[in-house]
């Protein structure tokens, strides 16, 4: 890797500012001012997304993006890089923003929320975090941004402000605090103390595979710190704060707590898998296959879990922690195809899951239901919901034309690379399971008929809603097309 | 003035004096004059450390009354020396001094009506005494500062509510004991050694080499004792938490971010300078149980800010465990140990600052610091809550603030001495600290009262009536030194590598034990 062309650029920077300068309009428009305030959001997000997107044609070039902004330690910079991973993560999360900015802007007019310069401040304050864990360079630059989103969402998920609010956060925090500060921490100065003589940055390129001089259980001690100190990933035993999290308005569920704040977690899996440990140390490591066990057990009880659950938000976050799974295990599987298979899958996924979201969503500011079983009939109502519902559903199972089909199929090619033939079952079982309770959703709502309403009429949640989860829902299908230029971007592929 | 290293008492201790004059017809007055002398102070203070960077042996010496040292042997006069660690703490003193000065106005208004002179010209004796602490290189002269500051403390203190009497009387008999016991342990080494200048007594101490005397160890364990009363080490913390919470606003903004410290400062000063690294280090057994009992200090010290429902008394509690994380690094006895302790004096000075100032703009605006009725407070003051929480998070440690940085080297030092009953306790404390500070931020977020019932009727409502919703942020004489704090806790975190270079050139000559192994 070390061929590619090093740019300095601040783009990176900027991408990570835009968020502060969005949110100072934010507080300034305040309620008075509504329109004002979501302007500022929507062209904080679009100026994001924009130079996001403008560094794409440089890293299809096969150039890295750096830009060096503060010296944390003598040894170990802030510095901000912008490779393939990163920035498809990074365009993921800063495009989903534009959809949940207009989505928001419908669901919190729409149920009448109150304190929404509060959300639109701190959604900013997340966004810059999310943009700072795809675009760092080490491992400590990883960690400030992961523990300033633990820390900015907060407020967010506690946005009801009521007693759920309160136990809800509680856990959030509680989980996320207590991995990263106890797991996490320790294993990080571990590794900036000992290795090279207390002299290292861990950078992710520079110095992949340096855990390695470690000795066999220190390897194994740090796999496992790391692998559950990245609590955000939603690794079983250390997953309950994301069913906590549901509390949120539902726009936070869709693009936090399915796209940003969990892919963050996965992402720095990736980085630590790949990048940090690096695919060698990994196959050379005895107790390295655990971590594909426990991914693959997270997968398999998580889905177990969601079939049970009747609350859709419920059933749609156990559906995020197994989907999770997916991508902790292509990164552990540490094959090329397999870790591509995990990058795209954090692209994929997010768009399929924060279509699902956008209609649990849409659908409570219509009819204010919650339920799975309450929505009988409810296709015919909101026909456009369902539609993009069922094409979500479809996307997150895995079936041809939709994205999520690609990056499975590169999971799967990734797992028989090293003759791992369980984990391509798993895949296979799994897929099943997600047919078993995300179908149902869709069957429910367009072939059941309501007992209450009999002709239901056409009734769908406001525009700023529906459009939204309808561009994303043929976002699903067009990934599927675009998905050799997303491999490219990548760069794990030849 | 080319030597502002006395100047830096010598401001305040002429200041206190114009203030007490002065306020017998001008009672206006002393506030400005107590600003005026700190900032002078202050101005003395870099001035002293940017000469101790750039002198060759990177330390400033001042001999009082201008005796030679060609003349007499070391120990005949009193010496003032700062090397950089003197300096840099002499600096966050005045600092703070200078801060709390600023914010001081309404509060001692309303505190002491009446009585400013004597409260101004005790306040500047109290920094006079505790920036001397810092700056003196003679161990006798250390413990007359410690009176000074101690004297002037109970003063201070004892000015505030009915209860801060029997605060005070608590406070005076513990700390006197503290005192005595540091006098025993200075009275011994004299007997000893000849001197009181703490480099000849070191001189003195190493010429006895690998079996140092019993009176040595005697002095040793003496000074060590007085140093843990006096900054509150558990279990000889009773005085603290009562002194604070009863004392004037002012007081405790004070004595909570700087008393404590100091002592530390002493306690490093004696383990690096007075009895020599490889006495404190390598021949004693104490090395061997100190750690435990910081662990024990900082456990019992986070359970009981756990049991709190007053934010004073909490944050009181909080500083004894904090005594616990500086003194555990101390004495895992390593190079990284000892940046991470130095830095926690400053980096716990800024952030206690930070907390003491908001909690006194609290009290305040709200009449009371009891959990209960907090509720609001980020829509009636969100500057002050901002500046109060970044306090609150730098002392979690979270990033970039500066309590993560020194977190950090005490984490690293409890490795690298494979003190791993140090590095749980410092976790389990941190995530002790993470319940203290987001229980008060659901307090004064959330719509939801102590038995979890919910408040208001939904949607942001919190049950409150109409004026205490409003916002209504604090004076500005008050909230501006609270966000000067607060950005010197950032900074401190953002500029922690040129702090950490001076504490580390400070450090190398004692070769202490890296445990990196280099290759």
């Amino acid at each position: 890797m070390s061929e590619q062309a090093i740019i300095e650029d601040a783009r990176p920077l900027f991408a990570l500012l835009i968020p502060w300068v969005g949110m100072i309009g934010v507080v300034w428009a305040g309620e008075k001012r509504a329109n004002w305030r979501e302007l500022a959001t929507f062209s904080a997000a679009s100026a994001q997304a924009a130079v996001v997107l403008s560094m794409v044609p440089l890293i299809l070039n096969g150039a890295i993006v750096e830009f060096h902004v503060w010296q944390i330690f003598s040894y170990v910079p802030l510095l901000l890089r912008v490779d393939g991973p990163g920035l498809l993560f990074a365009c993921t999360a800063s495009i989903l923003w534009i959809a949940t900015t207009l989505y928001s802007i419908g669901y919190m007019r729409g149920l009448h929320e109150h304190a929404q310069t509060r959300f639109y401040a701190f959604f900013a304050l997340s966004l810059s975090a999310t943009m700072g864990v795809a675009f760092s360079a080490n491992l400590l630059t990883i960690y400030f941004f992961y523990e300033m989103l633990s820390v900015s969402t907060f407020p967010l998920v506690t946005h009801m402000q009521d007693k759920e609010a309160r136990s809800g956060g509680r856990t959030y925090l509680g989980y996320l605090l207590f991995t990263s500060l106890c797991l996490l921490l320790p294993a990080l100065s571990w590794c900036y103390v000992w290795l090279d003589g207390g002299r290292l940055t861990m950078d992710f390129i520079e110095d992949v595979g340096k855990i390695g001089h470690f000795g066999e259980t220190t390897q194994i001690i740090l796999l496992f710190l790391f692998t559950f100190g990245f609590a955000k990933a939603g690794l079983m035993p250390f997953h309950s704060w994301l069913p906590a999290a549901m509390v949120a308005p539902t726009p936070v569920s869709a693009l936090l707590h399915a796209v940003a704040v969990v892919k963050v977690g996965v992402f720095c899996l990736y980085r630590v898998y790949a990048d940090v440990f690096g695919s060698e140390v990994l196959s050379k490591m005895s107790g390295e296959e655990w971590t594909m066990v426990i991914a693959s057990a997270t997968i398999l009880i998580s889905s177990l879990i969601a079939l049970s659950q009747d609350n859709l938000k419920r059933r749609l976050a156990f559906s995020t922690i197994g989907q999770l799974g997916y991508v902790v295990l292509g990164a552990a599987i540490a094959t090329d195809r397999g870790q591509a298979g995990a990058v795209l899958h954090v692209a994929m996924h997010a768009c399929g899951k924060i279509t699902l979201f956008f209609c649990a969503g849409a659908i409570f500011v219509a009819t204010g239901k919650k339920y799975v079983s309450e929505l009988r009939g409810l296709g015919r109502r909101m026909p456009l919901t369902m539609g993009a519902f069922l094409i979500g559903s479809l996307s997150v199972i895995g079936l041809p034309p939709l994205g999520g089909f690609v990056s499975k199929w590169y999971l799967a090619l990734g797992a028989l690379d090293r003759d791992a033939l369980w984990v391509v079952i798993v895949l296979l079982i799994s897929s099943l399971l997600n047919v078993f309770y995300l179908l149902p959703v869709a069957v429910t709502a367009f072939f059941r008929n309501s007992e209450t309403e009999e002709h239901a009429s056409f009734d769908e949640a406001p525009w700023a809603c529906v459009v939204p989860l309808v561009v994303t829902a043929l976002g699903c299908i067009g990934l599927f097309f675009c998905s050799d230029l997303l491999l490219q971007m990548v760069g794990l592929l030849p | 003035m080319n030597d502002p290293i006395i100047w830096i008492i010598l401001f305040p201790l002429f200041g206190s004096i114009a203030v007490a004059l002065s306020g017998a017809w001008l009672r206006k007055a002393c506030h400005p004059l107590a600003v005026a002398s700190m900032l002078g102070s202050t101005w003395a203070a870099v001035e002293t450390l940017i000469q101790a960077i750039a002198s060759p042996s990177h330390e400033v010496s001042y001999l009082l009354g201008g005796w030679s040292l060609q003349l007499f042997p070391r120990g005949v006069g009193i010496e003032f020396r700062a090397d950089l660690l003197g300096a840099l703490i002499a600096l966050v003193v005045t600092g703070v001094g200078l801060i709390v000065a600023l914010y001081s106005r309404l509060p001692v208004e309303r505190d002491t009506p009446g009585r400013e002179p004597v409260y101004y010209a005790l306040f500047l004796l109290q920094l006079c005494g505790l920036s001397g602490i810092a700056l003196t290189g003679d161990a006798f002269n250390l413990y007359v500062l410690i009176e000074v500051a101690a004297l002037t403390g109970y003063g201070l203190i004892a000015m505030g509510s009915n209860r801060a009497a029997a605060a005070t009387f608590n406070y005076l008999i513990l700390g006197t004991i503290g005192a005595s016991f540091y006098l025993l342990g200075v009275g011994y080494l004299y007997l000893k050694t000849g001197t009181l200048n703490m480099i000849g007594i070191r001189e003195a101490i190493e010429a006895e080499g690998a079996s140092p005397s019993v009176s040595t160890q005697v002095a040793f364990v003496l000074v060590l004792l007085g140093v843990m009363i006096k900054m509150a080490f558990f279990p000889f913390h009773a005085w603290l938490p009562k002194a604070y919470v009863h004392s004037p606003t002012t007081t405790s903004c004070l004595l909570a971010p700087l008393v404590t410290k100091v002592m530390i400062y002493v306690m490093i000063r004696m383990v690096l300078t007075v009895f020599g690294v490889e006495f404190s280090f390598e021949y004693a057994t104490w090395t061997e149980f100190m750690p435990w009992l910081t662990v024990i200090a900082i456990v019992a010290a986070a359970g009981m800010a756990l049991a709190q429902r007053e934010i004073k008394r909490m944050l009181a509690y909080l500083i004894v465990a904090e005594v616990g994380y500086m003194t555990g690094g101390i004495w895992i006895c390593n190079y990284y140990g000892l940046i991470g302790s130095i830095f926690h004096v400053v980096s716990d000075a800024c952030m206690t600052l930070c907390l003491f100032l908001g909690a006194g703009i609290i009290l305040e605006k709200c009449k009371t610091t009891r959990f209960d009725g907090l509720r609001g407070l980020f829509i009636k003051m969100p500057l002050t809550m901002t500046g109060f929480f970044i306090g609150g998070f730098s002392i979690i440690g979270l990033p970039p603030t500066c309590g993560f940085f020194s977190k950090w080297y005490l984490i690293t030092g409890g490795m690298v001495s494979q003190r791993w009953e140090y590095v749980i306790t410092l976790m389990l404390s941190t995530m002790v600290m993470v319940v203290l500070f987001f229980r008060l931020i659901e307090r004064m977020h959330l719509a939801v009262d102590e038995s979890g019932r919910n408040l208001g009727d939904g949607h942001g409502d919190l049950g409150l009536s109409k004026d205490r919703k409003r916002f209504d942020e604090a004076p500005p004489s008050m909230l501006i030194p609270l966000l000067i704090a607060a950005s010197v806790v950032l900074l401190v975190g953002i500029y922690n590598q040129d702090l950490v270079d001076q504490i580390e050139r400070m450090l190398q000559p004692f070769n202490l034990p890296t445990g990196v192994h280099y290759r």
